[in-house]
């Protein structure tokens, strides 16, 4: 058989063949001959393509390009563009008849999207993060350059202290600053550390930053490296994000083979590596002084602070450690210089902060917002709402050590003051959005729950004190709260907060003096009337069958606890002793004449 | 590469971070490859990115023609993949209802 490089299929139609399609097959086979292509290109006659009135049609094969209308002498275009020289004649091709621009409106006009100010996520779902050279053709490693060959190390720290950064892991802790105090410690040697241990329930932006754009945070270490003069930098990544830490180690590598990292960065005499460290899964890790013993080969626990690690941190020398999120800033900063960032976010907080929306929401992802941006334009304006019609209850933000903000609150800004003065905290900017059907005495137990796993155990206000807590969330959700359990929550919670020896147990509360703060109704439901207002605590629940039961049966036949009893057509009954509360009557009743109190 | 296929270069970017992937990106990015593969589309170069934030309409997809013009879909499958290499890429017809403009809600 023959090997044609492409086929020309021509409509034999009878329409197209009154529209000239011979003519146009004919001409076809004499400029291949003209040009020499018999033996490479093959026409073809084919049956109808019903698309008549685009008549007459031809097709080029393997690409599949569909020509329309066309004329004799386009055919001399056709074999000269197309089959010769492999140009698409494109004034040939189908025109869109109603060219829907709506449905065709690019990315960026996206209400999500344009709501939007990405800096950290700026090069996220932009580039691709396995190709040095995409990250360097935007401006990627020019804040280096600027800082190794026009700054002085005290004129980066100044410059990101006038920015107004703040750590972005939860703390908020001015950034500048951090790395003064790291500078000015005196030693043989310095660390810098990435702090990508995000084990928030509910947030992702570290992670997405890190696959997205791996080398914004290379470069940005590098960057601290030069402002407190250090030559080494760790990542403590955990091993959970396998595609981060594999983009990562392949940026590494790049940065190296560019003479980017290493020794003589640029040409300078600068020198700086940095090494990837896996976290095996503890939430305490994060935590920075159980993460620097972590690296160095120990049990992740907390110590007491002071010695901060900007004095005694990583192998006992000075130590800067800053998030993710943080370092994705840096870049930009030093391109655009403080004031720029400064025109973004509030007084007190410059900047933006990327949250991950998640929990009842339509659109669940990643949003970057400026400071001071209200609640509602997040959960709303971008977040699209909440699925199904349901009424909004309240937002859960800073994972564990943070707090439930009711809807009545929607309209605050969100910066890092006003979160702590409502009694919830930035923390690494999870958002988690629950509507009428979620109990806030759950929704703290969930949390609770979280941190009582995830205590280290060194201290015991938070090894006893918020497994005490949690008997009691555990005792009211089950029916058997007592009078007294609220004071007893919050006598616990204050001292806890006020004991423990990290941030982990200093925060773990929050997520129960917010929910009593706000929702201490529902907590008097479960203890005073054992009823769940939300209908979601199981213990509390009664599924009870209606006077309108036609005696269908039907539910009869899905309750796997055989808990429903009657005649066929005769009103039903549910036995309360053997029920599970599994809820599979309700939904399958017709009649609607199940309901749960 | 050759010179003349530069003219009219295109580039399509899968999303490939976990949401991605997780999302079914890997399948997605193999069908852009084989379909541009089959069709002998020299133009076209196929690579990845990272989370651009939209979770929800994973796996997205960019393609970018030559005349600057970038068109975004989402919640694309092998199948939707081939259909927009035909329409799209080689005849020039963005498939419309696939787009983000006509899933997002917001």
């Amino acid at each position: 058989m023959d090997y044609y490089r492409s086929h020309v299929l021509i409509c034999g139609g009878d329409k197209c063949i009154h529209k000239g399609a011979d003519q146009i097959f004919q001409r076809l086979e004499s400029r291949l001959k003209e040009y020499g292509l018999e033996k490479d290109i093959k026409p073809i006659r084919t049956g109808c393509f019903d698309l008549c009135e685009d008549g007459p049609i031809v097709i080029v094969y393997p690409e599949g390009t569909f020509y329309t209308h066309v004329r004799n002498e386009d055919m001399d275009e056709i074999v000269a563009e197309h089959l010769l020289k492999g140009r698409v004649v494109r004034r040939l091709m189908q025109k869109d008849k109603e060219a829907d621009t709506a449905r065709n409106l690019p990315l960026e006009e996206i209400p999500f999207y344009k709501l939007q100010t990405r800096i950290a996520l700026r090069n996220c779902g932009v580039i691709d993060p396995e190709n040095i050279d995409e990250y360097l053709a935007y401006d990627g490693y020019k804040a280096l350059e600027k800082v190794l060959f026009t700054m002085q190390p005290k004129d980066v720290i100044d410059l990101v202290t006038q920015s107004g950064l703040r750590g972005r892991g939860g703390g908020g802790f001015p950034t500048g600053l951090k790395w003064r105090f790291a500078s000015k410690s005196q030693a043989i040697k310095k660390y810098v550390v990435c702090n990508a241990d995000e084990g928030d329930p509910g947030a992702f932006m570290d992670r997405s930053v890190l696959e997205g754009d791996p080398h914004a945070i290379l470069e940005a270490m590098a960057i601290n490296g030069f402002a407190i003069g250090s030559d080494e930098g760790y990542i403590y990544v955990r091993a959970e994000y396998p595609l981060a830490v594999k983009r990562l180690q392949l940026a590494i590598d790049q940065a190296k083979d560019y003479g980017l990292l290493g020794q003589g960065i640029l040409g300078s005499d600068f020198n700086f590596d940095i090494q990837i460290r896996l976290g095996a899964g503890a939430f305490v890790c994060g935590e920075e002084t159980a993460l620097m013993i972590s690296i160095e080969g120990e049990r992740g626990e907390p110590r007491t602070k002071p010695p901060f690690p900007a004095v005694k941190g990583l192998f006992g020398m000075p130590t800067n450690i800053n998030n993710v999120e943080t370092y994705a800033n840096v870049p930009q900063i030093i391109l655009k210089g403080a004031e720029w960032f400064r025109t973004m976010g509030t007084q007190q907080s410059a900047g933006t902060k990327v949250f991950a929306l998640g929990g009842k929401i339509n659109n669940t992802g990643l949003v970057e917002v400026p400071m001071g941006t209200p609640l509602r334009k997040v959960i709303y304006d971008i977040g699209g709402g909440i699925p199904g019609g349901r009424a909004f209850k309240a937002v859960q933000t800073g994972g564990p050590s943070g707090g439930c903000i009711p809807s009545d609150l929607l309209d605050v800004p969100i910066d890092y003051e006003t979160l702590i003065e409502l009694g919830s905290m930035m923390g690494s900017g999870g958002m988690i959005v629950m509507d009428e059907d979620n109990c806030m005495v759950d929704i703290a137990r969930f949390f609770l729950d979280f941190t009582v796993d995830e205590s280290c155990g060194k201290c015991t206000p938070c090894r006893v004190g918020t497994k005490r807590m949690l008997e009691i969330l555990n005792r009211i959700t089950e029916g058997k709260g007592e009078p007294g359990d609220i004071d007893k929550l919050e006598k616990l919670a204050v001292n806890i907060k006020k004991t423990a020896l990290c941030g982990l147990g200093q925060t773990a509360p929050n997520p129960v003096l917010s929910t009593i703060r706000y929702f201490r109704n529902e907590y008097e439901a479960h203890i005073r009337d054992k009823t769940c207002p939300a209908h979601h605590c199981r213990s509390l629940l009664q599924y009870i069958i209606k006077d309108n039961c036609r005696g269908c049966t039907a539910c009869v036949k899905v309750c796997p606890v055989g808990a429903i009893t009657g005649e066929p057509r005769g009103k039903h009954e549910i036995s309360q002793q053997k029920c599970i509360k599994c809820g599979a009557c309700m939904e399958k009743c017709r009649f609607d004449a199940i309901y749960r109190h | 590469m050759s010179k003349q296929d530069k003219d009219d270069a295109v580039r399509v970017v899968v999303g490939m971070a976990t949401c991605g992937i997780a999302a079914g990106g890997r399948p997605v990015l193999e069908a852009f490859l084989e379909e541009t593969q089959r069709r002998n589309l020299r133009n076209v170069s196929v690579t990845q990115t990272g989370c651009i934030g939209m979770c929800w309409l994973e796996p997205m997809v960019d393609v970018l023609t030559s005349d600057g013009k970038k068109t975004t879909y989402v919640k694309v499958t092998p199948d939707k993949a081939r259909m927009i290499v035909a329409d799209h890429i080689v005849n020039g017809h963005a498939v419309t209802e696939f787009t983000i403009a006509s899933e997002s809600k917001a």
